[in-house]
């Protein structure tokens, strides 16, 4: 039984940290720049143009988040690096919702 | 990829060394693998996609040529009298008036009363010269290309898109890593070492990167720009709570105008002869791009007729807009806020619709190198690890794989889009939905590509549908002067430019998948004894850039 299940959880042990990466990268980065398209609103500009940049600015920050995601040392400070940038986005973007 | 994802997992300890540098040198080879065939097909149907218009020409060649580009004015009333015709009681068409490089008009519409599940659309190719549909043969022409680029096929509109976002930020970050991992930039680019195996492949992929950098960024991120709304909807979902809100925002971005609500008393609709010539007084008469009517028969009409993309490179909306019962100027739109109109010159840099023949050229050769730097890559993928492979000859199943998928979508994808073009002369122009099995043809060859690269051994299938490729590409001015009253020298007397082009460029194209084919052959021919004493020491060697 061990003889099975060992490997399995070693593949396990080994692919989680990537995985969690991979996670990160993907919807972690997404919701980074899809908050930073809602905290733009509350800069004291024309709405009309602060959403069209906030577009255009999002797939840039999405980028810059997965660049860090796969630098950080460790996959925890990659999600703790995303949670501090988007802390006060979140704070920005409650203000505009 | 057993021991790849061992050395990136947090458990192991990092080899000594290990930094930002080789991370995103990881990153960069698994980001680029995975979507890098879905890639590949953007990047070649996106740079063939820079002469679309021309495709379209050349593949509906009963539409004969044309010297000269018909009077804009008089086409445009001609379209709008048919529209009324066929579509009488739509909410809005839209046509694009033909230009130096269109022999017929595009137009689309609303379909009145479609129920829920119907088309909300329909759309149409014109003669200018007669405002009738065009009887050529039934084909999307260049358009099939154009929209697989974005959008795919066999798949919903919506999914597609969202495939092609995420290829393309897949792409982004391929590139970003891939800047980050080469650190010699400068030096690499004047380093070409031929016929070095991996060091070869490298070599190009770099040389092919590093020229193109500043285009394939370029291209890449206003790719995303292009379908930002639907991507990134949230700020706009926030913002934006009132009609009149949501409006405004559609202006900044739409040279389409909105229809309101129709005031239920019939009216004519004004010249819209009259109103493309005043335009065309504005901004040149060659210069009038679009002319959009919203409720066309009713007094609450509006005509929107749009500047040309020439002379300026931005799509912002610019037009003059008309109360389309009284042919009275409402207003004129110039401008936009500044977001919008960097929105708009990066969709413009995208298109590149501003783009006179030799700046459209220089998009289409360097979008050609795009491909071939996601070409490469995806090569090297598999030259870097076959040295590594523990037994060459039984290579495990993901690298059986990528290999076989690498010559179905680089060499396959050649065989295949020509293949459409072959279907477009050949397919009987009787054949019920013959537009739609053009393109079946296209992915049914693509799938054949597939078969035999599995079924072939690696380095023959390369060589094979290399061939394949070259002799379908050379044979098609031969099939054209058979199937069409069209052949080269018709042409040459004729002064038509798109048709010498397409021949010429079917025997350039031709002549580069057959040097491409013989150099795979040698190849293969000269390594296959000599890697055998050799591989251990290159096994041994360190091979990661950087």
């Amino acid at each position: 039984m061990i003889r099975v299940v060992a490997p399995v959880v070693t593949r396990i042990r080994a692919f989680g940290p990537v995985a969690a990466r991979i996670v990160a990268a993907l919807f972690g980065g997404y919701a980074l720049a899809a908050l930073s398209g809602v905290a733009v609103l509350a800069l004291p500009v024309s709405k009309l143009q602060a959403v069209i940049a906030g577009m255009l600015a999002s797939f840039l920050i999405w980028a810059g988040a997965v660049v860090w995601v796969f630098a950080a040392r460790s996959a925890a400070r990659a999600w703790a690096g995303l949670l501090i940038a988007a802390a006060p986005l979140l704070a920005a973007a409650w203000s505009v919702w | 990829m057993n021991e790849e994802t061992r050395v990136k997992t947090d458990q192991t300890p990092r080899p000594a060394g290990r930094g930002f540098r080789p991370s995103m040198s990881e990153l960069h080879t698994w980001v680029g693998l995975l979507l890098g065939w879905v890639l590949y097909a953007m990047f070649l149907t996106g740079t063939v996609s820079y002469f679309k218009d021309e495709l379209s020409q050349w593949m509906r060649p009963e539409m004969p040529h044309r010297a000269a580009v018909p009077d804009r004015a008089e086409a445009a009333q001609r379209i709008a009298d048919e529209l009324a015709a066929i579509a009488p009681g739509t909410a809005q068409w839209s046509l694009r008036l033909p230009d130096a490089r269109t022999n017929s008009v595009y137009a689309f519409w609303r379909v009145p009363s479609a129920g829920p599940g119907q088309r909300a659309f329909d759309e149409a190719n014109f003669d200018p010269a007669t405002g009738g549909k065009v009887t050529a043969r039934d084909t999307q022409g260049g358009d099939f290309f154009y929209r697989f680029h974005f959008q795919f096929h066999y798949m919903p509109v919506v999914w597609g898109r969202w495939l092609a976002g995420a290829a393309a930020m897949f792409m982004l970050m391929a590139i970003i890593s891939g800047v980050i991992t080469h650190k010699k930039i400068f030096v690499d680019f004047f380093t070409f070492r031929w016929g070095k195996g991996q060091r070869s492949w490298l070599d190009a992929h770099n040389a092919l990167s590093v020229f193109g950098l500043p285009f394939h960024a370029m291209i890449t991120y206003t790719g995303l720009v292009t379908l930002m709304a639907m991507y990134m909807p949230w700020g706009e979902q926030a913002a934006f709570r009132e009609p009149a809100e949501r409006r405004a925002y559609t202006a900044e971005l739409s040279v389409f105008i909105q229809p309101g609500k129709p005031d239920g008393v019939p009216a004519p609709l004004a010249s819209v002869a009259e109103m493309v010539r005043q335009a065309g007084e504005r901004w040149g008469h060659d210069n009038v791009g679009r002319v959009t009517a919203t409720h066309p028969g009713d007094t609450a009409a509006r005509v929107a007729v749009a500047r040309g993309e020439a002379g300026r490179v931005s799509m912002s909306p610019q037009y003059m807009e008309f109360d389309g019962a009284t042919g009275r100027l409402l207003q004129i739109r110039e401008g936009v806020g500044a977001a919008a109109e960097t929105r708009g010159v990066l969709y413009a840099l995208h298109l590149g619709r501003f783009s006179d023949t030799v700046t459209r050229w220089l998009y289409f050769l360097v979008s050609a190198m795009g491909t071939a730097m996601v070409g490469t890559g995806l090569v090297m993928w598999t030259v870097k690890r076959r040295q590594k492979l523990p037994d060459p000859e039984r290579p495990h199943m993901g690298f059986r794989a990528v290999e076989r998928l690498n010559i179905a979508s680089i060499a396959g994808l050649s065989v295949a889009m020509t293949a459409f073009l072959w279907s477009n002369r050949l397919l009987p122009e009787t054949l019920a939905a013959r537009a739609d099995w053009e393109i079946h043809t296209f992915f049914i060859v693509w799938a054949l590509t597939l078969v035999h690269a599995v079924l072939r051994p690696a380095g023959r299938a390369w060589v094979e549908q290399l061939w394949a490729a070259a002799a379908l590409l050379a044979l098609l001015p031969v099939l054209n002067a058979v199937m069409t009253p069209r052949p080269l020298w018709h042409s040459l007397a004729a002064g038509d430019a798109v048709f010498v082009g397409m021949d010429l460029m079917c025997w350039a194209l031709a002549a580069l998948h057959g040097v491409l084919a013989m150099r795979t052959a040698r190849h293969r021919a000269t390594l296959r004894p000599a890697a055998r004493p050799a591989r251990p020491a290159v096994a041994g060697g360190v091979l990661r850039e950087g």
